[in-house]
């Protein structure tokens, strides 16, 4: 018994050390000796790889995310004689929910893993001390592209997770179930509001992308230099953001649509 | 700057980790323009040894002087101002891998000047002719061999013209025509270039071959320091045990243990 309450408290303290230590990390990369002209290239090539390159998985799951809620959708709302709300009911579920939360899903498997790991490796094989015995700051030059890439791309993402997610409702409910077109597209208009539903889902995907971006980073530089320490990070990198948007989603849904 | 002074002093070193000491009111010197070895069995925190001369680690006790500079009390730039002035050879080489050959030596001169790519290429070119490996320059990390890589790693901590190198186990690991490049190189670059250098190493043969003056270290502190020649003439017997390399001796050769007698006994019983 004495030992589980130890234990819970040392888990308490670790993960308010670990939180400490992501903020320190966090202050570092962003409020130092500002570059930009030197640091830009290396902007350019972070948002290639942590956001161009991530978008064939955002573009396949957002087609057929989109598809599945129009199959989905199409067979309640005919029950009702409702088709014609598909527009909405395809677009309000992307927009608000869908697009933001498995963007940041995929995001944290596809784009945080590899941060994890890319960073857990430089410190492994001494990169990022030698960085700092050559005077220069690893935060700074490593750290800092790859989390500003990651706030700015995610974003974007979910719009682009959104768009081919309706364009793939679409595809199922007007060219497939026969829903009529011009209807899919000016119910949507009617019902969807850009500041309620559009601009809160990309305020959501900020956050998650701020949320996700900092765990991926974090548990890289704090990785225990090892193979196993590495495999370890990378892991909890997935677990705990994928956990994190999840509990994040709720409160942001609560306090966006909720009352 | 008088150069009859250290370049880099320690002074009564005391540090831990966690409870375990590692270093116990220590003190050495190190003499500009020379080069001095640490020796001393794995272990014993000789790698720590050198992240403190650079800052990356702090002491519990004592000063770590630098050009007269107490390195761990220095603010954040100025600590990155005098890192400028030294530069570490890691024991992996610790290339960075996305970058060629090339471009990790014209890093360091990347990130702190604003010479144009023209003077950068002489300067990497005559850097990377020093260690040999002009011709590897658009090589990428993963293609050099373990000596090519620690070659290049040793062109780019030298690309600054530092006043003050380090070597962790420069020839760990090494083949012997490899281990014979670095151990000249060593001691030329720090001939040619007026370095000073530090070599960590428990490589006796070769450490002895090139050091002006050697320290070893054991047991939390300096055990033995001295010329080459006076080292080999030492009193104590851990200095003794550990040039000649033997197996057994006042560092035993068993990890400490229960009684053997006992031990086996206990699993016929």
């Amino acid at each position: 018994m004495l030992n589980k309450i130890q234990q819970i408290g040392a888990n308490t303290l670790a993960i308010f050390s670990g939180l400490g230590r992501a903020t320190m990390m966090l202050f570092g990369a962003l409020f130092g000796r500002p570059r930009p002209i030197k640091a830009w290239p290396l902007y350019i090539k972070q948002l290639y790889v942590v956001g161009v390159q991530s978008l064939l998985i955002i573009v396949v799951s957002g087609l057929f995310i989109g598809m599945v809620l129009a199959l989905q959708g199409y067979t309640v709302l005919a029950k009702f004689g409702a088709e014609q709300m598909l527009g909405p009911l395809v677009a309000l579920s992307l927009l608000r929910e869908l697009g933001p939360v498995v963007t940041a899903l995929l995001f944290a498997g596809r784009a945080g893993s590899a941060l994890t790991a890319e960073i857990g490796l430089m410190k492994a094989t001494e990169q990022l001390s030698s960085m700092e015995m050559m005077a220069v700051d690893p935060l700074r030059r490593v750290v800092a592209p790859r989390f500003w890439a990651g706030v700015i791309s995610m974003p974007l993402l979910a719009l682009i997770f959104n768009a081919v997610g309706i364009l793939g409702g679409h595809l199922v409910g007007v060219d497939w179930l026969g829903v009529d077109g011009g209807g899919y597209w000016s119910a949507m208009q009617a019902n969807v509001d850009f500041q309620q539903d559009v601009l809160n889902g990309v305020i959501k995907s900020f956050v998650f992308a701020f949320i996700v971006t900092l765990i991926a980073l974090h548990k890289g530089y704090d990785a225990i230099p090892t193979s196993e320490g590495i495999s370890a990070a990378t892991t909890q990198t997935v677990v705990t953001s994928s956990l994190a948007v999840l509990g994040f989603d709720f409160v942001l849904t609560a306090v966006m649509f909720g009352g | 700057m008088g150069s009859d002074k250290p370049l880099v002093d320690i002074q009564n070193l005391t540090f831990r980790r966690g409870d375990r000491v590692i270093y116990q009111d220590m003190s050495m010197q190190f003499a500009r323009g020379k080069v001095t070895a640490i020796m001393g069995p794995s272990g014993i925190g000789k790698t720590t040894l050198l992240r403190l001369i650079g800052g990356q680690l702090k002491p519990d006790e004592g000063r770590i002087l630098f050009e007269g500079e107490d390195i761990p009390r220095l603010s954040r730039s100025k600590l990155y101002r005098a890192r400028q002035k030294m530069s570490m050879l890691f024991q992996s080489g610790a290339l960075f891998s996305e970058m060629s050959v090339y471009d990790n030596v014209a890093f360091p001169i990347r990130e702190h000047t604003k010479l144009p790519e023209e003077i950068i290429r002489l300067m990497v070119l005559m850097k990377l002719e020093a260690v040999g490996l002009r011709g590897a320059r658009d090589l990428m990390p993963s293609e050099l061999s373990g000596g090519m890589a620690r070659r290049a790693a040793l062109a780019r901590s030298i690309a600054l013209d530092p006043e003050l190198v380090m070597y962790d186990e420069p020839f760990a690991g090494q083949d012997p025509i490899s281990m014979g490049v670095i151990v000249r190189l060593i001691r030329s670059l720090n001939d040619a270039l007026g370095l000073t250098s530090i070599v960590v190493s428990h490589d006796v043969d070769e450490v002895m071959s090139i050091a002006d003056y050697v320290y070893v270290v054991a047991d939390k502190r300096v055990i033995g320091h001295g010329t080459p020649e006076q080292l080999r003439q030492h009193e104590s017997p851990l200095v003794q045990q550990f040039l000649r390399g033997e197996a057994d001796g006042p560092v035993p050769f068993h990890f400490r243990a229960a009684n053997y007698g006992d031990e086996l006994m206990e699993l016929t019983r």
